[in-house]
């Protein structure tokens, strides 16, 4: 525990720790000293000078973001004047040099409105300039698809710089030239290579970054702001849409209050645009005799759809369901109760990315055994299997480098190849796959002298190599928590919603290999892409988005909402469950839940009323560990999920990551033009391939 | 360059660090041995780092960078007993306007440098040390290369030198054009392979300085100062000067005198003896108008401000600075619009760009002069330059921001008639105000 | 040169071997720039902002004589102005512009550290003091007849 010493602020005594930057001793306390280069959780700059403040018994004005409060050299408790007469007139005087060569274009300016400049000089003055001369002017400059820079603009805070080196660990911002022409460039001389996250434009305070699909589109009054979660990685990011007129504008995190904070990989704040790409499925399809498909009305299919299920149904014909670890949890509860009790089946499953089953049997009797995101951030030492994190899981693998550059953590990584997490690691051990449990081995005595460890690992780790994983994780005789890797938004929420093959059911490959299959119903997902339907006469039914290769096979395709369109609830890799909030609606799709509620009232079926809602509630009272607190949910906060406890069957069937990359992320990733336009660009540091 | 750049010796110089300059051959490193060379190495050997920190500080001697820090009292702040390696950094940048002295002493007597850096060593128990040079001076460090692969053939400098069972190893490190690396944190990272600019103190060098070891840094003329303190004892030298200002220091003499030169005087000599003896009066029989006593970032004095005593204290009480010794001499017909736009656009050249007050200040500063200067004044400028260079003195990030503002501000506070006299020369204000 | 500073710093050679290798070249390329990183351990983008910085390095190729005229003060008091105006007359070149053979080039630099024996105009890495505007004429012409 820090030392608490007294300091006088204003005239107001507060308690602050010792050593505590006064910047935020201050800021604690409701006291706002302004500054542009301060961020916290980034290295200290002191390079602005626009939080100088006034202290007693010092001549010259003090740097906040960097003054550790003290208590004086005679005891006496360290006083501040964050307002005085002096104070005042050097921001004034700081904010008039900064504005000599700032465009005053703010009308025009992209960043109008949500600008920290624009901001400081309405509060701090400096609005008339004393500054008469001709101002230097270049010309702006398009860095990567999604990045432009306006060197004019830039008021040189090196937020940028750290949030791509610190933050984001890749380092592809740095500074030219020297003096007033100095400015920032990108790593490939006149375009960047990089992750493309765009956090660099997020943590820009004025309008020098700007976002190549946002830019000159709106101003930031005209949209709402939409928080919702990210529909890609299972790592579960929030993300808000600013939406206009019905339409996405823009992703980003503007408050900052999702389980991510500032973070935002390049999906999440890019890849919302597959949502009105032309190819976007509007209405119903009915394959025709010719072998197209004909556009019917969703009264039509509806009923088709209906009586197709009710015959086969009573006729104990063979049923074959595949969910999504894409769809909401409500909608996956809804799914399997619809196909359990609704048809009567078994065979139900989805596309298992990770073995979480064997996870959650192994860590059987365990509790406290899985890991939080916060965990990854806190824990003394995070070890990597069998996984490219900054790829795959941007977050998670941000979370590590925070921990690394704010705790010092030790990071490990027993990888087939180079992973950013080489750059912090103690230890970085490569290995052939599947000898990750041998490169884990090998850091035995490094980890057994840690205080505490989370282990992530990738899919290659399942079954038998899982069980000895966990076996090794307690020979170590330190806490250990562990994350499993599945992915997209809702892979843990589709394991947990019981999309699975118990009890004898069929597996998803059982399923496409049976011959005598007379439905399949695919409820957002692409099973038939890597793989081929056994059974010839089989009614499809496919809701998806777009005309994937499953839908082009179906029967029957009926257009769905995408998860920026629809409410519920998704839970991320780390079992945490956030809320969806619906930002748009697209003309002539429904949710799946209300596809799959139509379905059942058109049947005669009582599920239950298929709104998120009601859903959430059952699955509350029904799901183990999903008893979480609405009030929590309801503000955008997660919450975590209790750890299954007890012994978990073994379920048939293939388990394995899709194994996007940054840039992909399977159907979505191929319909929005903007992860495309990043992985075509030249410079892209990762050159993925679509899976 | 046959010709030597030292100036005849004047009686009225007291020769201690520029004593070798005129013998045959002063470079080498026999002519040095011959005269006193490494005697104070070997006397340093026998006492404790203690003592020798002891020595430097009766020495009064004062850093001849710039700031005046006194030595000693530096030398003592870096923990001798850190597990980490330490390191002894020379600055050696001189690029403040007006100075051009540590050339000579590398040029003339590069042996003198080492052995000052060899006793630095073996009071801070540091086994490297790096010279730090500026890139223009390439003949400079080549000079200073020959004098350490000399010493390192004879046994000075490596290990076990002069048998004394001391280890150093010595290195130059050119820069390439920046004279803010001159800023002690900002070479240090010059030195580490970035960009020049300053670190944020504390952690002062003496804790965590170069690659984050303890780092003594001092200047190119302080280092070479130190022989002769410990040869001759700290009392000896510090009885040169005046009290808490001891020894002597290289004056670089430039400007509007007869005899401009590098010159050793004691510190206490009166400024005026400087311009009218050593410097051998004004040229052309002008009159004396203003001095920069230290280098161009040093408040400007008017003659009226000049009969003082160079010494730290005494300067800094006229509203000046010592600073690097570079006097810059100002005769009556001097423009001094034109003095200020020219120190205006070598700080606004430098600025490392790293901090707002003095990046942007700088700047428009030299703007609003330039256009001054080309005919384009308007009366609220004069109050205008006073204030831009008022708001950006001790904000900066580092003391650049200070140089600037300082000569600036003094200028104006001092000649702000010339500038009157300008606009009314001006005449119709028919001029354009966009430089 | 990398051995020169202490284990695992090969950055600190950064500057000097910039400098050393524009000496052999004449400019610092995109090459160079790789180069460098390579050798010194560090991105390319982190020899660039070097690069940015210093104002002896250079991206494009200076005469094979570069004329360096300070006019700082010290120099300024006693006739650097004109030697540089008369310097660009001379050889019709601007600031930092270099002549259209290749041969000469002009700076007009801050003070070099030769303020005792102004003015003073460096050529390449020579430094010529007290420079009169006769010798500074028979400097450039004597270089024309070695060329
Ligand atoms: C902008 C700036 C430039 C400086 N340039 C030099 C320089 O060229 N040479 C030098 O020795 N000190 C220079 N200094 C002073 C150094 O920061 C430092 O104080 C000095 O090298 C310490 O050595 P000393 O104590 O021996 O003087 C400069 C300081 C500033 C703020
Ligand atoms: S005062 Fe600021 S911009 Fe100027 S040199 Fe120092 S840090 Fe750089
Ligand atoms: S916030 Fe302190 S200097 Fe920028």
């Amino acid at each position: 525990m820090a030392e608490l010493v007294k300091v006088k602020i204003n005239g107001q005594e507060f308690e602050a720790e010792k050593g505590k930057l006064l910047i935020e001793a201050a800021r604690e306390n409701g006291i706002e000293i302004p500054a542009f280069c301060y961020k916290e959780g980034y290295s200290l700059q002191a390079a602005c000078r626009m939080c100088l403040v006034e202290v007693e018994g010092t001549p010259k004005l003090q740097v906040g973001c960097t003054l550790p409060v003290d208590v004086n050299r005679d005891g006496t408790p360290m006083v501040v004047h964050t307002e005085s007469d002096t104070v005042k007139a050097a921001r004034k005087s700081t904010l008039e040099l900064l504005l000599t060569n700032h465009p005053l274009d703010c009308p025009v300016c992209d960043k109008g409105g949500e600008c920290e400049l624009q901001d400081m000089v309405f509060r701090y003055g400096a609005g008339e300039s004393r500054y008469t001369e001709r101002k230097v002017h270049t010309p702006e400059k398009q860095w990567s698809p999604v990045v432009f820079f306006d060197a004019p603009r830039c008021i040189l805070c090196y937020r940028c710089v750290r949030a791509c080196n610190e933050g984001m660990g890749v380092g592809a911002l740095g500074i030219g030239n020297r003096g007033v022409v100095a400015e920032i460039i990108p790593n490939k001389h006149d375009h960047l290579e990089c992750d493309e996250c765009g956090a660099c434009i997020d943590i820009c305070p004025v309008g020098a970054l700007t976002s190549g699909i946002y830019r000159y589109q709106t101003r930031p009054w005209e949209m709402n702001h939409v928080g919702t979660i990210c529909t890609h990685c299972s790592d579960g990011c929030k993300t808000t849409l600013g939406v206009r007129d019905g339409e996405i504008m823009r992703g980003n995190n503007r408050d900052s209050s999702g389980i991510n904070g500032e973070f935002l990989c390049v999906k999440g704040r890019y890849g919302f645009d597959f949502v009105n790409h032309p190819d976007r499925l509007q209405t119903p399809l009915l394959r025709n005799a010719a072998g197209g498909f004909d556009e019917i009305s969703w009264a039509q299919a509806l009923d088709l759809v209906s009586k197709k299920f009710t015959e086969v149904k009573s006729k104990n014909g063979k049923f074959g369901v595949i969910g999504s670890n894409h769809t909401t949890n409500e909608e996956n509860y809804f799914l399997q109760k619809f196909a359990r009790q609704g048809l009567g089946t078994k065979n139900i499953d989805h596309h298992r990315t990770g073995d979480l089953a064997t996870l959650f049997d192994a860590l059987s009797g365990k509790t406290d055994a899985l890991a939080s995101m916060q965990d990854v951030y806190t824990a003394k030492a995070v070890l990597v299997v069998g996984s490219d994190l900054a790829q795959q899981h941007p977050l998670l693998s941000f979370q590590a480098r925070a921990n690394y550059r704010h705790h010092a953590a030790h990071i490990y990584a027993v990888t087939t190849g180079e992973v950013r997490e080489d750059k912090q690691a103690v230890a970085s051990v490569r290995v052939q796959k599947g000898g990750e449990l041998a490169g884990v081995e090998s850091l035995r005595d490094k980890l057994k002298a840690e205080a505490n460890l989370v282990i992530v690992f990738g899919d290659t780790v399942q079954g038998d190599a899982l069980r000895k994983l966990v076996a090794f994780g307690d020979s170590l005789g330190i806490p250990v928590k562990y994350v499993g890797l599945v992915d997209y938004s809702n892979s843990r929420g589709a394991y947990d919603m019981d999309l699975l093959p118990r009890d004898g059911g069929l597996s998803r490959e059982q399923m496409l290999a049976a011959a005598d299959l007379d439905v399949l119903w695919v409820v957002g997902a692409n099973p038939l892409k890597s793989a081929a339907l056994a059974s010839k006469n089989a009614c499809v039914v496919v809701q998806d988005m777009f005309l994937t290769e499953t839908a082009k096979a179906a029967t029957l395709v009926l257009p769905a909402a995408s998860a920026y369109e629809k409410n519920g609830t998704v839970t991320n890799v780390t079992g945490e469950v956030q809320k969806l909030k619906q930002a748009i609606k697209v003309m002539g799709t429904k949710t799946d839940l209300e596809i799959m509620g139509s379905i059942a009232k058109e049947m005669g079926l009582n599920l239950g009323i298929w709104l998120p809602e009601k859903m959430l509630e059952e699955i509350r009272s029904t799901v183990h560990g999903y008893n979480v607190a609405l009030p929590v949910l309801s503000s955008g906060a997660a919450v975590a999920t209790q750890p299954l406890n007890g012994k978990v069957a073994a379920l048939p069937g293939t388990i394995g990551s899709a194994g996007d990359t940054l840039f992909t992320s399977g159907t979505l990733g191929r319909y929005s033009k903007t992860l495309n336009s990043v992985m075509e660009a030249p410079g892209s540091l990762y050159g993925g391939k679509d899976h | 360059m046959a010709k030597k750049l030292y100036n005849e010796p004047s009686p009225l110089e007291t020769k201690v660090i520029s004593k070798r300059w005129g013998l045959e051959g002063s470079e080498t490193l026999d002519v040095y041995l011959a005269n006193d060379g490494f005697k104070a190495f070997l006397k340093a050997r026998e006492m404790t780092p203690e003592a020798i920190i002891e020595e430097v500080k009766t020495s009064a001697l004062r850093g001849r960078g710039g700031a005046g820090f006194p030595t000693g009292l530096k030398w003592s702040f870096v923990p001798r007993t850190s597990p980490k390696p330490k390191y002894i950094v020379v600055n050696g940048d001189e690029s403040e306007p007006g100075t051009c002295k540590d050339r000579l002493l590398i040029e003339y007597d590069p042996h003198n440098l080492i052995e000052g850096i060899l006793i630095a060593g073996l009071a801070m128990d540091a086994h490297k040390g790096y010279i730090y040079i500026r890139g223009e001076y390439r003949f400079v460090i080549e000079k200073m290369n020959k004098a350490i692969a000399e010493a390192y053939a004879r046994g000075y400098l490596g290990k076990n030198i002069a048998g004394t069972g001391f280890d150093f190893d010595l290195y130059t490190h050119s820069g390439a054009g920046a004279y803010e690396c001159g800023e002690e944190t900002a070479l240090l990272d010059s030195l580490e392979g970035k960009r020049g600019v300053p670190r944020m103190k504390p952690p002062f060098p003496a804790v965590a300085g170069a690659w984050a070891s303890p780092t003594l840094l001092n200047n190119v003329e302080t280092f070479a100062s130190v022989p002769a303190i410990i040869r001759d004892g700290g009392a000896a030298y510090a009885a040169l000067g005046t009290p808490k200002n001891g020894g002597t220091r290289l004056l670089c003499l430039s400007g509007h005198v007869n005899k401009p030169g590098v010159y050793e005087i004691p510190l206490g000599f009166p400024m005026m003896k400087a311009i009218n003896e050593l410097g051998g009066g004004m040229r052309n029989g002008k009159k004396l108008k203003a001095v920069v006593p230290g280098g161009s970032s040093c408040p400007i004095l008017l003659a009226s401000e000049c009969d003082i005593a160079m010494d730290y204290d005494t300067v800094a009480k006229a509203g000046s600075m010592l600073g690097s010794g570079g006097m810059v001499v100002l005769d009556e017909d001097t423009d001094m619009v034109a003095v200020a736009l020219r120190i205006m656009r070598f700080y606004a050249h430098e600025s490392c760009g790293w901090c707002i007050p003095c990046r942007e200040g700088t700047t428009w500063l030299r703007k609003i002069l330039q256009r001054f200067n080309d005919g384009g004044g308007r009366h609220e400028d004069i109050a205008l330059i006073g204030d831009v260079a008022k708001n950006m003195f001790g904000r900066t990030f580092c003391a650049l921001g200070d140089a600037a503002a300082m000569p600036t501000m003094s200028i104006i506070q001092k000649f702000s008639h010339e500038f009157e006299e300008r606009l009314a020369k001006q005449g119709s204000g028919l001029v354009s105000i966009n430089g | 040169m990398l051995q020169s500073y202490p284990e695992g710093k090969k950055r600190s050679a950064v500057v000097p071997m910039l400098i050393y290798a524009q000496d052999e070249t004449g400019a610092v390329t995109a090459e160079l720039i790789e180069e460098v990183a390579k050798r010194c351990e560090v991105t390319p983008l982190q020899v660039d902002e070097v690069v940015g910085y210093y104002s002896m390095l250079h991206r494009k190729p200076q005469g094979k004589f570069h004329v360096q005229v300070c006019t700082n003060i010290s120099c300024m008091l006693v006739g650097g102005t004109e030697l540089y105006d008369q310097a660009c007359k001379k050889l019709g070149l601007g600031h930092k512009q270099t002549a259209a053979d290749g041969v000469f080039s002009l700076e007009e630099v801050e003070c070099m550290g030769a303020c005792s024996w102004a003015p003073m105009v460096a050529i390449n890495y020579d430094y010529h003091h007290n420079v009169t505007p006769e010798q500074f004429d028979a400097l450039i012409e004597g270089l024309k007849r070695a060329q």
